[in-house]
């Protein structure tokens, strides 16, 4: 029998491996498909799910992206559409947190609620999700609520963190941790038409500089409530910043912050 | 007497409902941010961020004739 490296090596169209040869692989072989996924970005041989990343990513930066942990704090508006993002641009490993299980009222803007995932774990839908999208992408569900307590395990190798929760508190306290660990934190939240995203690196105190002043836990969103293409909007700009980071590409909102105003459609960039 | 002063005063998101977006300011000298909000009629929690011509600023912060002062609300949801 050939190697998995030689099997994939003589499937391989032109350098590019289809999923049914991934899946042939796979089953032949007994092995995980995160092991098959690696072995051919290893060889440099390109899954053909990634053929449209053109050249904006090139097949290390996909090897890179799939050595990477990034951790998703929050499965709601922001964290459903980021964990999609994520896994469809091939992170190799997720960590996703929340503590709920989806209700009726998620289901105006939350991806991975559906009639049929009502009273369904947030997380554990999340990891269905990715398993359907990318079976080489794998889930790490955390059903809990972020605490500080917790975070050494929910942070564990991350090479990114990101902010996808509902409460200013919580989302401070993420902020603290993170500079303590040396993680970088892109954070994004959203309350009717409006949102905010910034990405504060290890050291820095962006999170605490942005709401020194709020008085509450909640924002504009508890009387605005959460819109689904602000949360699309937002998700997706906190996205890729995670994609830069872990690739060291092009410029961050770090040391800024961006508002957005989809009202009046405004873009206002902030230094902070 | 003091000297009259104007400063603009750009509010954003919900903090304009029921005010303006943009605004002139007439007032006093010596004034704060702080003066500003009170006398627009918004609490300093609704505040979340504040910059003076671009520079991030607290509400303590003096304000001079000519600035530009935006305000913006607490953003919190996800």
């Amino acid at each position: 029998m050939k190697s998995l490296k030689e099997f994939l090596a003589a499937h391989a169209r032109n350098t590019i491996v289809s999923y049914s040869t991934q899946a042939k692989a796979v089953r032949e072989y007994r092995l995980p498909f995160s092991v098959v996924e690696e072995t051919a970005l290893d060889l440099n041989l390109l899954p053909a799910r990634y053929l449209r990343n053109g050249e904006s990513l090139s097949r290390a930066d996909q090897l890179c992206l799939f050595r990477s942990r990034v951790a998703v704090i929050g499965c709601g508006g922001l964290g459903g559409y980021i964990v999609e993002i994520l896994a469809r641009a091939g992170i190799g490993h997720l960590t996703v947190v929340d503590p709920d299980v989806f209700d009726d009222h998620n289901m105006n803007r939350q991806l991975l609620s559906e009639t049929a995932t009502l009273g369904m774990s947030k997380v554990e839908a999340a990891a269905h999700r990715v398993k359907r999208i990318n079976p080489a992408v794998t889930v790490t569900p955390a059903k809990i609520a972020f605490t500080k307590e917790k975070s050494a395990q929910l942070l564990r190798n991350a090479r990114v963190a990101v902010d996808a929760l509902d409460s200013i508190g919580t989302r401070l306290e993420l902020a603290d941790v993170c500079r303590e660990k040396g993680i970088p934190l892109v954070h994004g939240s959203i309350g009717g038409w409006y949102g905010q995203v910034t990405t504060q690196f290890p050291g820095e105190n962006t999170l605490q500089k942005m709401y020194r002043h709020s008085s509450g836990d909640r924002g504009v969103e508890e009387k605005l409530g959460n819109l689904s293409f602000t949360a699309s909007l937002v998700a997706g700009i906190q996205a890729a910043e995670v994609i830069k980071i872990i690739l060291n590409q092009g410029n961050t909102l770090r040391g800024r912050m961006l508002f957005i105003d989809l009202l009046d459609l405004e873009f206002v960039n902030l230094a902070l | 007497m003091g000297v009259f002063m104007k400063v603009t005063v750009k509010l954003f998101a919900s903090l304009c409902s029921g005010r303006f977006a943009v605004g002139v300011f007439d007032g006093g000298a010596a004034l704060t941010v702080r003066d500003i909000l009170k006398s627009l009629n918004i609490s300093e929690g609704e505040v979340s961020i504040i910059f003076i011509n671009g520079r991030h600023e607290d509400v303590s912060a003096a304000v001079r004739d000519g600035d530009t002062l935006a305000l913006f609300p607490p953003v919190g949801g996800g």
